[in-house]
Formats: structure tokens, sequence, C-alpha cells
């Protein structure tokens, strides 16, 4: 039995009237590589924003590797280990790829109080920020501003980031969107690669990364949690057929 | 060590060299420029590393003006201690007006940091047993150096002293900038959010840095106080602050040679075009801003770095 890290009891989020979540539970299991997938508007991303602290739910508990964090600040989540990367990149844009890297790493290791210290070169920060650069293929890029790469590249300077703070749960919010297709791979495989006792939580619109990828599938639609189970079982399941055929044909009636 | 000590040393002490040798007579000139040189560091450690707006940064400076010259007036003269009560006055006043600051952010945080500016212009003018009100605090005259160099009738000793405080805070910051704490700074002001979802507490560190920045201003406004004997109102005026503004962003703001330079050419070419034509300076330094941020809006720091790469990319 592995140790379930993640944990939602019956969260709900709601603006004014709208309920965007509701009452959605799962638990993430160390190891785990789950995908969150659901029609635009299902609440995917509010519910990313409600695990990781950037709005607090409406109701329902979460807890994470046996605490409760429902309250909890976005930092301290973080340093509890709670990780997330955005739909949209979010980098330190007048930094370099390595200065990036490393205030995570700095940051990790409660190092960003001192103010009389060298700061990229430290010894033990400088060994970590390379590790990381190199696995995902990025090491070359270290020296240059993360604001002179491609999106792709800046994709992979985002995971690192992300790497670099030794998560214990890595939320990914479409990793490879707005990645050019023949970037995307690299991206994939820099997934592929991540350590394999952190759970990774991918939210994708894209199936066939999601097969790839998952080895269980969460579908949200409506703000609910309408089906859990195997990758291979999901395209099988009519609620989740109803699900997206019922988006596709309300889309088609609109149009 | 090199970038971070010998080169603010020798460039500091080059362009003092270079001050005494073109304004021999006209040291008093110069020590201002130093004391709001200071001014515009401190100014850049928040605005240009933290990204935070401000147009009441002269509270900070002006405070510990009136400070130091109260300290000095009640007998406690040495210059260095001076130095250290006005640091002391400017991180308190900073640490305050960053807890209030740094809550709020864009244009909220600018119209606070006015008010604070304004209440504390208003609070020296009311005060006018500690400040002098609007005819200033007179009077001051400080200690000997060391106990050695007394501050002469030239200003001799009042420039070289002047120098050799802002090159030890030159250097001092050179190395706080480089620091890991001066990079999680310039995060939180590249991306504050990106910046909590490394794990970083944005608000403390914030009020920290405003603090620092509170101290040099501080050791600015004990200068001045120092230097001139004087502390009048214009000290704590908007003005103050804005013209401070000014002259970061003419040198680059996020850089502490933008904030050197900046304030160095601003100061001159005021003093220069002033003396030559009194009647319309001040549409001439109205001219030249709108000269600089037309063809170099981030600065003419990072308008020189492009250039310079430009001309080496050419020779290739």
């Amino acid at each position: 039995m592995t140790r379930a890290l993640l944990q939602l009891h019956d969260v709900s989020r709601s603006f004014g009237g709208l309920k965007v979540n509701s009452e959605v539970s799962f638990t993430l299991a160390e190891g785990d590589r789950v995908a969150l997938i659901g029609p635009n508007g299902a609440g995917k991303t509010t519910l990313v924003n409600v695990i990781t602290g950037d709005l607090s739910p409406s109701e329902g508990r979460i807890t994470f590797d046996g605490h409760d964090i429902t309250r909890l600040s976005i930092p301290a989540r973080v340093r509890a280990g709670l990780v997330r990367s955005f739909q949209i990149t979010r980098l330190f844009t007048g930094l370099t790829v390595a200065e990036n890297v490393a205030l995570a790493v700095m940051q990790r290791k409660g190092l960003t109080w001192r103010m009389f210290a060298g700061a990229t070169f430290t010894s033990g920060v400088r060994e970590e920020w390379r590790q990381v650069l190199d696995l995902l293929g990025i090491g070359h890029l270290a020296g240059r501003p993360v604001t002179e790469l491609a999106y792709g590249q800046q994709r992979l300077v985002d995971l690192a980031i992300g790497l670099a703070l030794n998560p214990k749960v890595l939320i990914l919010d479409e990793p490879a969107a707005g990645v050019p297709h023949d970037e995307a791979p690299k991206i994939l495989d820099a997934i592929a690669r991540l350590p394999a006792e952190i759970a990774v939580l991918m939210i994708e619109h894209d199936m066939d990364l999601v097969f790839k990828f998952a080895k269980r599938v969460l579908v949200l639609a409506g703000g609910r949690l309408i089906f859990e189970g195997d990758a291979a079982s999901v395209t099988a399941d009519d609620n989740v057929r109803r699900a997206y055929l019922g988006s596709y044909a309300d889309g088609r009636r609109r149009a | 060590m090199v970038r971070q000590v010998v080169v603010p040393l020798v460039v500091i002490g080059g362009l003092g060299g270079v001050g005494y040798l073109l304004f021999p007579d006209d040291l008093a000139f110069l020590t201002r420029l130093i004391s709001i040189t200071l001014l515009v560091l401190s100014l850049d450690l928040v605005v240009g590393y933290c990204g935070i707006a401000t147009l009441g940064h002269a509270a900070l400076y002006g405070v510990s003006a009136y400070v130091a010259g109260n300290v000095c007036l009640i007998g406690r003269s040495d210059p260095l201690t001076l130095l250290a009560v006005g640091a002391l006055a400017g991180a308190v006043v900073g640490l305050v007006s960053g807890a209030i600051v740094a809550r709020f952010r864009g244009l909220p945080q600018l119209v606070l940091s006015i008010a604070i500016g304004q209440l504390v212009g208003a609070l020296s003018n009311k005060l006018s047993s500690l400040t002098g009100g609007s005819d200033g605090l007179s009077g001051i005259t400080p200690g000997r150096v060391f106990g050695v160099f007394s501050f002469d009738m030239f200003g001799r000793t009042g420039y070289a002293f002047s120098l050799a405080v802002l090159a030890v805070v030159f250097v001092l910051l050179s190395r706080l900038v480089a620091s890991p704490f001066g990079l999680i700074c310039r995060g939180i002001r590249d991306d504050n959010l990106r910046a909590r979802m490394i794990g970083a507490a944005v608000y403390p560190r914030l009020i920290a840095m405003y603090g620092i920045s509170g101290a040099v201003a501080g050791i600015g406004g004990a200068l001045t106080a120092i230097n001139t004997g004087v502390v009048g109102l214009d000290s704590v005026s908007f003005e103050r602050s804005a013209e401070g503004l000014v002259m970061l962003v003419l040198g680059g703001a996020g850089s502490l040679w933008g904030a050197l330079f900046g304030a160095i050419i601003f100061q001159v070419f005021e003093h220069l075009v002033s003396a030559a034509n009194p009647f319309h300076w001040m549409t001439l330094v109205g001219l030249l801003l709108i000269a600089i941020v037309l063809f170099a809006p981030r600065g003419l720091g990072p308008a020189a770095t492009a250039l310079w790469r430009r001309a080496r990319g050419g020779e290739r």
C-alpha cells in the first residue's frame, strides 16, 4: 500500500451563486500518475487553484501528508511539498535560467534571508540546479536570460523550478499548452523522467498525451467529478461521453 | 569579489577625483550630490529591486536628517555617530512605511506612499520645536571625523567623508543585491505569485528590504545635516521624492550603477544648465527627460549596455 499524499474531502468552491467545484473528493498517493481531464469550463483550473491555496474552498477539507492544509498559505503548502506549474508559463523574467532554478533551490534550503552570501554559486546550490537542468536537457541554457528562450524551453524551465523544490506532489497545468508540435515530445520526455516517487497530477486536453502518461484518469464536468478509473476504460464510460458530447453539441447549437 | 568591491571603489574614487578637478570651488554642490545619490540608491532598492512604486521616499531621508540634526544639537556631534543615528532612524521609518505600502500594489500603493510623504511633510512643518518649521533646523555643527579632521569652510573634509561613505555603502549594496536575499527580491518584483509558489513569504521580505532602503536613505539624510549644518522642509518634500525617482528612471532602475549614474548625470546637468541659464533651466531639464524617455525608455544604463553589445557585435 503506497502512502496517500494529497486528499480532497468534498471540496466545493463557489463564486457568488455559481458553484464551480462541487463536492470533489480524490486521493493522490506516492508515485501516482493521474490525469485530470474535462471539457472547457469544467472547473479544472479553479480546482488546482483551490488545491495550491490561491483560492480557499467554500466547503470541504484538503489534507496533505496527513495534515490538514485547508487554511494554509501558498508558501507554506509549497514548503510542505505541494508544487505546481502554470498553464501559461510564469518565470522570473528578469533573471537567467540558472538564477530561476537556483532561487527555487535556495528557497527550499531556507537560504533566501542571507544578505551577504553569493547567490547562485554557493556550494550545494550550484550542484543542485545544474543537476535539475541536466535532467531536463537544458543545462546548456543556464546562463541565458529566460526571456531569450523559445516557449518550449521556457516550459522546461518552469518544470525545472518545480523539480528543484523537491516536490512530493507535482501538479502540471497543461504542460504542453502553447508549445510548438516539434517541441512537445521534449516536454513529454521530461515528464516521463520525473522521479518515480513523486505523485504527479496533470491537467490536460490532449488525449494522446493523457494515454501516454496517466495510469489513472479523473474526469471533471460541470464542477463535479464524474469519473475516476484507469485510462483504458475512460472512453467507454457513458457519463464521460455524455459530458464531452454534451459540451460539443452545446457549442454547435450556440454557433 | 572584484566586481562587487574593487570596481565600485575604483569607479567611485575616480569619479570623486574628476568631480574635484571639475568643480574645485563648488565642493558644497558635490557633497549635496552625494547625499542625494544615496537617496536614489535607496530608492532603487525598493523600486528597482522589489518593484514597489513610491513617491514618498523623501520621508525616510528627511526624518533621518532631522533626527541626526537634533542629536547633534543635544551634544552628540561625532559624525560617525550621527550617520549611525541617521541610518537607524531611516530604517525605522522604512520598516513602518514598508509595512503599510507593501500590503498593496499598483496605484493604491503609489497613492499610499504619497500620503505617507505628505504626512511626514506636514508633521515636519507643525513640529517646529524639533524641526525649526519653515525656517529649518540650523546650527548643526558636527565634530571632527575620527576626532582628527574638522569640517572646514571649503568643504574638503565634508567631500572626502561623503565620498568615502558613498563608496562603502555602494560596496555593501553590491553585495546585498547579489545575495540570495537580493535575488528573491528581484524574483518577487518579476512575479509575486511565482515567488509565493516557490515557497517564499513575500511580505516580510519586502518590509526587510524597505528597512534596509530606509537605512541607506537615512545615511544620505544624516550626511546632508552634517555637511550643510541645516535641515529644511525641502528634505521631506514631495519634490525631493519625485526628483529622486526621475533620477533613478533616467539611469535605469534595477541596477545600482543605473542609480549612481542617473543621480550624477541629472544633478550635474541641472547644476550646469541652471548656472548657464537661470531662467529656462527647468525647461531644458524637462526636454532632457523627454528625450531620454523617448530614446532610452528603460534608462541610460540599459541603453548603454545595448549600444556596447551592438558595437561589439559589429566588430566580429
